[in-house]
């Protein structure tokens, strides 16, 4: 940590006094990154890149936006007709919400893939699931704000879930209300909560952030490096490789806002919300169908609403329901099997959360949510007991470059840098 | 593993799509709109016609709320021909300084005044139906251009096993096939000062045009501007992607 390191004396004197300077070399400049990451790897920035589009372009939206259920749908119309590029700035958003979903579910199962999960990392992937739940609530608060007939009747079958609470499951509705019926308390309340909970988030990001630092990346390998010849430092490595990664992400989400900007949303959005009028069939957003399929398999309504939550509480559990040591995908044959079928088993619902509750879907649902429970509860259990894990490589190096030659060619990589 | 990715994208944009179809018991008509695809433009002619359209056949009960007349300018009209259609329609405004509300002609900052003063109103003359506002209508229905230009060019008589009740009509291209609104178009309800043809398909799809651009003005700024913006970042995806080649270059061999 010693200052002498800078050659500018302004940086010297602050970083004397506040080593921001240290601190930002440290975790940036040298964090010592394991060499092997696949670009899987690069989603928890992009999710980081999403999370900041997302608060810049509300707040700037939050200013030309009325939360009145008489203004708000009319005042979203202003910033799409007559705001200076408010049109951009809505799709921007709009959409980044589900580029945002689309970043954290690949980062999500990129995590089940390789293990990330597992000691030490638990906290880590704890804290990653907090920032999935709040992102959940901030993308359902967000969906009402524009007041269209979505947003209307999403806010009431979703806000109605907890009136399945026994005993007080009515006053808990009528107190996330703020009256007797989704109404002007309503919209101004998840205003007020939309533009909380991102904040929220960061401040979830930043511990998540601690807890990655304090033993680094996982890897496609999953063991852990053995020594400097197994790392890289981050810069410019990896910030070179997310800046690519940024760019190939930014190309569809631009693709996406500026030639189908509607394309993930439900046309019923744009006409405003009528307490009066139910629409044909209401449908959460894409992100929420897997979890919308998983309420309506259960019969009962406090029982689908449980499994709901279960769906993510399970998640919390997940290290200590998969005992298996080793954390790659790779060196498990049948994990990875199973990993496949889980993935398959969430698309199916998300596909069956978006048709109506009817018929085969029913039954599907019903299947599909048994196995969703089935694979976290059941097999990733079982199976770091009987499993036979293929041979681990004995280090990153080996398995990356085939060979023990590699020594030049790490101090090469140091005096680089 | 590298197929993950697009997979997952491809699946939910199919799941995103299949339920944005909606009631699927009719069949679209399908037509080449000049504003779909990346470089999509708007007819100005035929915004221009399906302004008149509008005027002479759907303006007598559905209004245009998010419509001002200055933004006309955007179908090719002068600033002296916005200012002399506004002139055309009364706006309420006031209180003037004896505290009294007034009639005035129009100007061009006015909106398009609606037809009926409030839903209770529209309802009363038409039915019980409502009468849906038009300014956003293609972007309120799946498929929006496609749908509409089906709803107003598919009347037709009722198949002999329908029933179809006082005041409601059979419509192919409606769901469920009973709507309140009668036909609105016959063909030769207007005479454009083009001498564009005025058959049934034509005026549709002149009000498919003008309805589009209500729905979202700036459909052709948001394909223009995107065209730019992805030349510049597929030239930032190939410079990032040789600067992390050469970054890398001394850690793994390619």
């Amino acid at each position: 940590m010693s200052a002498d390191k800078f050659s500018n004396p302004v940086v010297r004197w602050i970083d004397h006094r506040l080593p921001i300077f240290s601190f930002m070399d440290h975790e940036l400049n040298e964090y010592p990154t394991p060499k092997n990451l696949n670009y899987f790897w690069n989603f928890g920035s992009l999710a980081g890149v999403s999370l900041v589009i997302m608060i810049v372009t509300g707040i700037v939206l939050a200013m030309s936006y009325t939360p009145h259920v008489d203004y708000a749908f009319q005042s979203v119309e202003r910033i799409m007709r007559d705001v200076n590029h408010g049109w951009l700035l809505r799709y921007i958003h709009m959409n980044g919400a589900s580029f945002f979903f689309i970043v954290v579910f690949i980062h999500i199962f990129r995590g089940l893939y390789y293990g990330s999960y597992k000691a030490p990392r638990e906290l880590l992937w704890i804290l990653g699931v907090l920032i999935l739940l709040l992102m959940m609530a901030t993308a359902f608060m967000g969906y009402v704000l524009p007041w269209g007939q979505m947003s209307f009747w999403g806010a009431t079958v979703i806000t109605n879930l907890f009136s399945a609470i026994p005993f007080i499951g009515d006053s808990i509705v009528t107190f996330l209300w703020g009256g007797f019926s989704v109404d002007n308390p309503t919209l101004n309340r998840f205003f007020a909560l939309h533009y909380l909970m991102p904040f929220l988030i960061v401040g979830v990001v930043i511990l998540h952030l601690v807890a990655l630092h304090r033993f680094g990346s996982n890897n496609p390998i999953g063991i852990d490096p053995s020594g400097p010849q197994d790392t890289v430092p981050f810069h410019p490595y990896y910030t070179i490789k997310d800046f690519f990664g940024l760019s190939v992400f930014l190309t569809l989400f631009a693709a996406a806002i500026f030639f189908f900007p509607n394309f993930m949303g439900h046309p019923d959005n744009y006409i405003p919300a009528n307490p009066m009028q139910t629409p044909a069939h209401i449908v959460p957003e894409w992100y929420f169908l897997p979890f919308y399929a998983i309420l309506r398999a259960v019969p009962d309504k406090l029982g689908g609403v449980l499994a709901m939550f279960g769906a993510i509480a399970v998640l919390f559990i997940l290290p200590w329901l998969d005992r298996s040591p080793i954390r790659s995908g790779n060196f498990r044959p049948i994990f990875k099997i199973f990993f496949w079928v889980f993935f398959a088993d969430c698309i199916a619902l998300g596909y069956l959360g978006g048709m109506p509750a009817e018929g085969i879907y029913v039954v599907l649902s019903r299947v599909a949510t048994a196995w969703y429970f089935l694979h976290f509860l059941v097999i990733l259990p079982l199976l770091s007991v009987i499993e036979t894990p293929k041979p681990l490589p004995q280090s990153l190096s080996k398995s990356v470059l085939g060979g023990s030659a590699m020594a030049g060619a790490a101090s090469a990589v140091k005096e680089k840098v | 593993m590298k197929w993950f990715g697009s997979l997952i994208f491809g699946c939910i944009l199919f799941v995103s799509n299949s339920f944005a179809a909606g009631s699927g018991d009719v069949v679209l008509k399908h037509k080449d709109w000049s504003f779909s695809g990346p470089f999509g433009t708007l007819d100005k002619s035929a915004m221009q016609r399906g302004f008149q359209a509008y005027r002479e056949i759907c303006a007598s009960c559905h209004s245009l709320n998010y419509i001002a007349f200055r933004n006309l300018s955007d179908l090719g009209y002068s600033k002296a021909e916005i200012k002399a259609f506004a002139a055309e329609y009364e706006v309420e405004d006031g209180p003037n300084d004896d505290g009294e509300m007034f009639m005035r002609p129009g100007i061009a900052a006015d909106r398009f005044p609606a037809p009926y003063p409030n839903d209770a109103a529209a309802r009363a003359g038409n039915g019980g139906a409502y009468p849906p506002d038009l300014s956003l209508i293609t972007k309120a229905r799946a498929n929006g251009p496609d749908y509409l230009y089906s709803l107003l060019t598919s009347y037709k008589d009722a198949p002999g096993d329908k029933e179809v009740p006082d005041g409601m009509y059979y419509n192919a291209a409606y769901p469920g096939n009973l709507i309140a609104m009668p036909q609105p178009i016959y063909g030769d309800d207007v005479s454009y000062a083009d001498g564009a043809p005025a058959d049934i398909s034509s005026i549709a799809s002149d009000l498919v045009y003008f309805l589009t651009w209500t729905a979202e003005p700036s459909l052709e700024k948001r394909k223009r501007t995107g065209v730019k913006v992805m030349i510049f970042l597929l030239i930032m995806v190939g410079m990032s992607y040789g600067a992390m080649r050469f970054i890398w270059s001394d850690v793994k061999k390619a």
